[in-house]
């Protein structure tokens, strides 16, 4: 069980400090996980952390490729007015 | 770290000659006198010390905990950064390598700021780590921070561990209708928030910040992003709200939402302010504010006065090259400061007629009284800012009718260490008072009475009454005083009694 980082990563930094297990590596040309560290916070937090705080859309996906942050999620409503 | 966009990338900057700077000197003559005196020497700040200090920004804090709409985080924060250059991350070891290195390079440095790329509190062992190496080998410098406020309330106590005595907190609303226009979601306890809520989070967790900060003396100055249609209107309550709870200066800076950044508010079309509207808000802010127009939105890694970087200059491979003496470099960063704040108070004294004449009177009285030396009590030699028994060196000075010369540091055995080395107390008193022999006269900004007894006895006399002050026209008043009282025809106290 573990999630994966896939292209569309911008190297941003964000999730690296929050994961619980240090499973997340430093890499160019995206950030990766290592699988074998990675529980997707079951045993930790209500949420996996990476993808809690990932500011791009569909780059943390699950082993069955389905991103947890879909497309739409992360923009900002529409403006009202 | 929070704010829009930057700097057109290829507008030409050059320090004063660039036509962003709209400060007056009038401006910091308005501020309450403590906090002019504390940030005098601030680039910054400081319309006039802009010319004369530099100023460097550490990228070590990249990661971000909130989304604006004007940032695309695929570059640095948008705020203090050109967007479509990415700042090398350093860790703090580096930061603090590189720093001592623009330092010793740049005797004119004051300042070390942690502006982002992200956050410097979504970051918070980086920053607090790089703070904890420079208040040990650089305490002359200044330090401060950005933050977008979110976890501020958390590290206030530590901002104030570390002396840090500038933050800059990025609020843009203080009404979460509006912000949840601005910021589509937060990280908050563990999970994403949006909407509505993620803003009133956001928004209550800055004005908390702010009013921790002001309780604790530590100098706030709030920069907002105005964003037409948005908060263009909002941003005069923003400002009486602000200055009401204690920031002393609000920063209101433009959009600048180019598609080619990529940031929500670039695809979706929001423009930026005109200039002319961009002045004309600054204006009605000013009216309950002191406005801050000299801003450049400098990168979170900007190196050297304000206008100009040096980052170049300073890559983390050039830096490892270095050879540095550390304490030649602190020396010489203490002896320019004291000579720049000497001009600038003189400066300063002739924008105000009377005192003009004052110092002119004085001046032309042919000079009696022979030079005092005096040791200060301060962090940077600029004010008297230090506790005697806090003190990790003093700044030797010799003052005359003509003016202060700086002398240069010397060590403090620092004797106030806390209980543990308790015992050592006297002896590391003792070390202190001999290595301040040849001074008359002590200057620093609170003193205990222990102590104060056995400076009197050395001959060295300490003076507590000018805390916060500048240091050269505080040490000139007391030399007046001396003068006046008749101490200076003899030679010094402690020459008598050799
Ligand atoms: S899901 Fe949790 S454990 Fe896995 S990489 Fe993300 S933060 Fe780390
Ligand atoms: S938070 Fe997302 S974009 Fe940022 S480094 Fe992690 S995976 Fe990449
Ligand atoms: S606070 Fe975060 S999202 Fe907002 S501008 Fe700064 S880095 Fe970007």
């Amino acid at each position: 069980m573990a999630l994966e980082i896939i292209a569309g990563c911008v190297n941003c930094w964000a999730c690296v400090s929050l994961c619980p297990h240090q499973a997340i590596i430093e890499a160019q040309p995206h950030f990766l996980i290592d699988p074998l560290r990675c529980t997707e916070c079951v045993d930790a937090h209500a949420t996996p952390q990476c993808a809690a705080i990932c500011p791009v859309e569909g780059v943390i996906v699950d082993e069955l490729g389905e991103p947890l942050n879909p497309p739409g999620s992360l923009s900002p409503p529409a403006r009202v007015g | 770290m929070p704010t829009p966009a930057t700097l057109n990338p290829t507008a030409p900057i050059s320090g004063c000659a660039s036509g962003r700077c709209g400060s007056s000197s009038q401006q910091l003559d308005e501020l309450d006198a403590s906090v002019t005196q504390r940030v005098q020497d601030h680039p910054c700040y400081s319309e006039e010390a802009h010319k004369y200090f530099a100023r460097m920004h550490v990228a070590v804090a990249p990661a971000c905990n909130i989304q604006c709409n004007y940032c695309n985080r695929k570059y640095d924060c948008s705020n203090e950064s050109r967007p479509g250059v990415v700042s090398e991350v350093l860790t703090a070891a580096q930061a603090v390598k590189k720093t001592l290195a623009v330092a010793a390079a740049i005797p004119q440095m004051s300042v070390l700021g942690i502006a982002g790329p992200g956050d410097a509190l979504a970051n918070p062992e980086r920053t607090f780590e790089t703070f904890a190496g420079l208040s040990e080998r650089a305490p002359d410098l200044k330090l401060c921070l950005s933050t977008n406020g979110l976890m501020l309330p958390q590290y206030v106590d530590k901002i104030a561990d570390y002396h840090v005595d500038h933050v800059t907190i990025t609020i843009n609303c203080i009404d979460p209708d509006i912000g949840a226009q601005i910021y589509p979601w937060i990280f908050w306890n563990h999970r994403r928030v949006t909407g509505r809520e993620a803003s009133e989070i956001l928004i209550s967790q800055q004005q908390k910040g702010l009013e921790m900060l002001v309780a604790r003396g530590i100098l706030v100055k709030v920069n907002s992003v105005m964003i037409p249609g948005i908060n263009d209107q909002h941003l005069k309550e923003v400002s009486r709200v602000v200055r009401a709870k204690g920031a002393f200066l609000h920063n209101v800076m433009p959009l600048i939402s180019d598609p080619v950044h990529g940031t929500h508010f670039g695809l979706t079309g929001q423009r930026g302010p005109t200039q002319q509207e961009l002045k004309a808000l600054q204006d009605e802010c000013a009216g309950d504010m002191n406005m801050m127009r000299h801003c450049q939105q400098c990168r979170a890694d900007a190196v050297g006065m304000l206008g100009e970087d040096r980052g170049a200059e300073f890559t983390l491979e050039k830096v490892e090259a270095m050879q540095i003496d550390e304490h030649a470099a602190m020396g010489r960063r203490i002896a320019l400061r004291a000579a720049i704040n000497a001009e600038l108070a003189e400066k300063r004294a002739a924008r105000h007629a009377t005192n003009a004449q004052v110092i002119a009177l004085h001046r032309a009285a042919p000079a009696p009284g022979r030079a005092v030396r005096m040791a200060v009590a301060s962090s940077t030699g600029a004010v008297i800012d230090t506790h005697f028994g806090h003190a990790r060196f003093f700044h030797i000075i010799e003052v005359t009718a003509d003016g202060v010369q700086a002398l240069g540091t010397r060590a403090a055995a620092q004797y106030c260490g806390g209980e543990a080395d308790c015992g050592e107390a006297e002896n590391t008193l003792a070390r202190t008072l001999a290595s301040l022999a040849d001074c008359e006269v002590m200057l620093c900004s609170r003193i205990g009475i222990e102590p104060w007894g056995k400076l009197e006895a050395a001959g060295i006399r300490p003076d507590g009454s000018h805390a916060m002050e500048a240091v050269a026209p505080a040490a000139q008043a007391v030399w007046q005083a001396m003068l006046e009282s008749g101490q200076l025809a003899d030679a010094p106290a402690h020459q008598r009694r050799a």
